[in-house]
């Protein structure tokens, strides 16, 4: 009966939410690898930009995004400087927790700027052509989802070429290993953790803008949900490594949106029960992640 | 003699700030009660999750599943047999046609939250790092969905209320009383020293023979049975509880108590627990008005939550060990020698 109901258009759906949380899983990955941070307000850099998108609705559509973009890694490269800066070196708890109070700070400003109105939700609907169908080799696939899988490929692509071929994704690389060391050996810090927060906030603009298209109602807890789905995947898949946390990405979003797909409602109310239960066997058996094939779970070093 | 002064005053400081909270509860307007009753109850919640998080240094998001199964097991077994029959139509027979006392409730909410606790550390507590934190928080997204879907042991996704009002300031600052002192009782045992060596230097303290998932275990069974009483102590001081007030955001919050406080004192969890809750009740009357030193000071309604937000990043960012450094209470002229 599931596979029955596993059609093109489900499955396409599931690939285009793979391709967005595997975007989120590299902006969180990436400022991991440098700072060792679990950044929870990432979700807020998005929510951020799903709001600019929101209030120049009126605008051009290039001149909306380009602001959009504009604001989120502004805002992204100021959270570094005021928040994460001062946290360096920190032990994870303090730097996880002061990042939640970062995401409810946000949230609370979002609320205060949105209620300006009296109504709660903005509406960004500048992109919502994007959501209508196209027909591919007699079935329907909505506009957004191709533009999500090519948007995802071409980035990952572009920041893999980043990464492999210049010196900034040289010198990103070795911080990312050990930072002490590449610090002795000439990468600057500041400039590395920099490049990787403004990566970072291009991509979460990049979600914001395609996930407006899909949710065009913006609240102040806009991608909250996803940003919580997307660490777990994270974990899931290995934090330790960049290709091993977008794939934990890409994979949650692609069973979630499978499983969205299949499922008839009243058939999931235990649903998130058995997901994270299997969360919970993946993380027993494989600690380091389930894509760390060879190497060991991360012991406390000596 | 010194170390028993020393140790006194570690257990005694925060017993008295507790009290003297309690004492003000009583003083006050009945409206303004509430403030008091809810710094009490999250003095409990957060002194149980620091028993685990502080001691061990792992972290855990899990902690509100014992402070949720506690509240609902202590909330459904208090509502009066005759409201009970109306209500709660869907439970088991077991359930359904009996309740318990006041106190008697509080003792099964710390007995289910440590048992709960024990079954979940079991495979859990081989984890560490980040694989803890979200294998942690798994268990609370799981304890979530049953609490709010399965009828037969609760009220499901409607409110569960009629539950007796009995935490008032007495039985609020008894109940933090309590989880305060066993909490120390706890850390100043041979468990709570072998834990609080693992969490220094996990490879060191194996190395001289601590074995650290047992003891990580046993921090979580006893961190889970006083999240379960807190628990108990939370639906008695509000009435009426839903899944949704045990979730996400109460994870959050009192996590952020703890940090602010000082993650890795007893002391710590207790200040934070209070700051954070005071600070929060006065923006909340702020939000309404109030005169501080003279000056009106009148806050735009909706700014509470930036500015308790605002005020806990800046501390943390300002003092990433928290308001008390991560240490014990120490009397003024015991600092010099250290």
């Amino acid at each position: 009966v599931i596979l029955a109901a596993l059609d093109f258009q489900t499955l396409s759906d599931a690939i285009g939410l793979g391709a967005i949380y595997a975007l989120m899983a590299v902006g969180i990955g990436l400022v991991f690898g440098v700072l060792r941070l679990v950044n929870f307000a990432y979700g807020q850099l998005i929510m951020a930009g799903a709001y600019v998108l929101a209030f120049t609705s009126g605008w051009p559509v290039a001149a909306s995004i380009a602001t959009c973009f504009a604001v989120v890694v502004a805002l992204s490269l100021t959270m570094e400087l005021v928040v994460f800066r001062p946290l360096r070196g920190q032990s994870p708890p303090v730097m996880l927790v002061t990042t939640f109070a970062i995401a409810f700070l946000l949230q609370a400003i979002a609320l205060i700027v949105d209620l300006r109105d009296d109504t709660l939700g903005e509406v960004a609907a500048a992109l919502t052509s994007l959501s209508a169908p196209v027909t591919i080799a007699g079935a329907e696939v909505r506009k957004i989802t191709l533009v999500s899988i090519v948007v995802a490929a071409g980035a990952l692509l572009l920041l893999a070429l980043l990464l492999a071929r210049t010196t900034i994704g040289l010198h990103t690389r070795a911080a990312a290993n050990d930072f002490r060391t590449a610090r002795l050996l000439g990468v600057r810090a500041n400039r590395v953790i920099a490049f990787a927060v403004v990566v970072s906030g291009l991509l979460a603009a990049a979600v914001a803008v395609m996930m407006t298209v899909t949710l065009p109602l913006v609240t102040p807890d806009f991608a909250l949900r996803d940003t919580i789905v997307v660490l777990v995947g994270v974990v899931v898949g290995g934090i330790d490594r960049l290709w091993t946390a977008t794939l934990g990405g890409f994979t949650i979003g692609f069973v979630s949106g499978v499983i969205n797909g299949v499922l008839p409602t009243d058939k999931t109310v235990y649903l998130p029960s058995a997901v994270f239960a299997l969360v919970i066997l993946v993380l027993l058996l494989r600690p380091a992640g389930l894509f760390a094939w060879g190497r060991r779970a991360a012991a406390e070093r000596v | 003699m010194r170390r028993w002064l020393d140790a006194f005053a570690q257990l005694a400081a925060p017993m008295l700030l507790v009290v003297a909270v309690g004492l003000f509860a009583t003083t006050v307007s009945p409206s303004n009660e509430v403030y008091f009753m809810n710094a009490l109850v999250s003095v409990a919640i957060v002194v149980a999750i620091y028993v685990f998080v502080g001691n061990s240094g792992v972290l855990s998001f899990g902690q509100i599943s014992f402070v949720a199964v506690g509240a609902f097991a202590a909330g459904v077994m208090t509502v009066p047999l005759e409201s009970k029959k109306g209500v709660l139509t869907t439970l088991f027979p077991l359930l359904r046609d009996h309740t318990i006392g006041d106190v008697l409730s509080l003792l099964l909410a710390a007995a289910l939250g440590g048992l709960f606790a024990f079954a979940v550390g079991l495979p859990l507590m081989r984890l560490s790092g980040l694989a803890a934190g979200i294998a942690t928080f798994a268990v609370l997204e799981i304890t979530h969905n049953v609490l709010q879907q399965w009828t037969k042991i609760g009220p499901g996704a409607t409110t569960l209320s009629l539950v007796p009002e009995t935490t008032g300031p007495l039985q609020g600052t008894l109940g933090a009383l309590v989880v305060i002192g066993i909490a120390f009782a706890y850390q100043r045992s041979r468990l709570g020293r072998q834990l609080r060596a693992s969490r220094e230097d996990a490879a060191a303290a194996a190395g001289v023979g601590v074995h650290v998932h047992v003891q990580r275990l046993w921090a979580f069974t006893l961190s889970g049975a006083l999240a379960g009483f807190a628990g108990g102590l939370l639906v008695h001081q509000l009435g009426s509880i839903t899944t949704e007030q045990v979730y996400l955001e109460l994870t959050f919050l009192t996590l952020a108590m703890l940090v602010v406080g000082g993650l890795t004192s007893l002391w710590g969890a207790v200040v934070g627990a209070l700051a954070v809750s005071g600070l929060d009740s006065f923006l909340s009357q702020a939000e309404q008005g109030v005169h501080v030193l003279g000056q009106r000071l009148d806050l735009p309604s909706g700014t509470r939550l930036v500015f308790l937000a605002a005020i806990m990043a800046l501390v943390l960012i300002l003092r990433p060990s928290g308001l008390t450094g991560g240490r014990e209470f120490r009397l003024p002229w015991a600092r010099r020698n250290a």
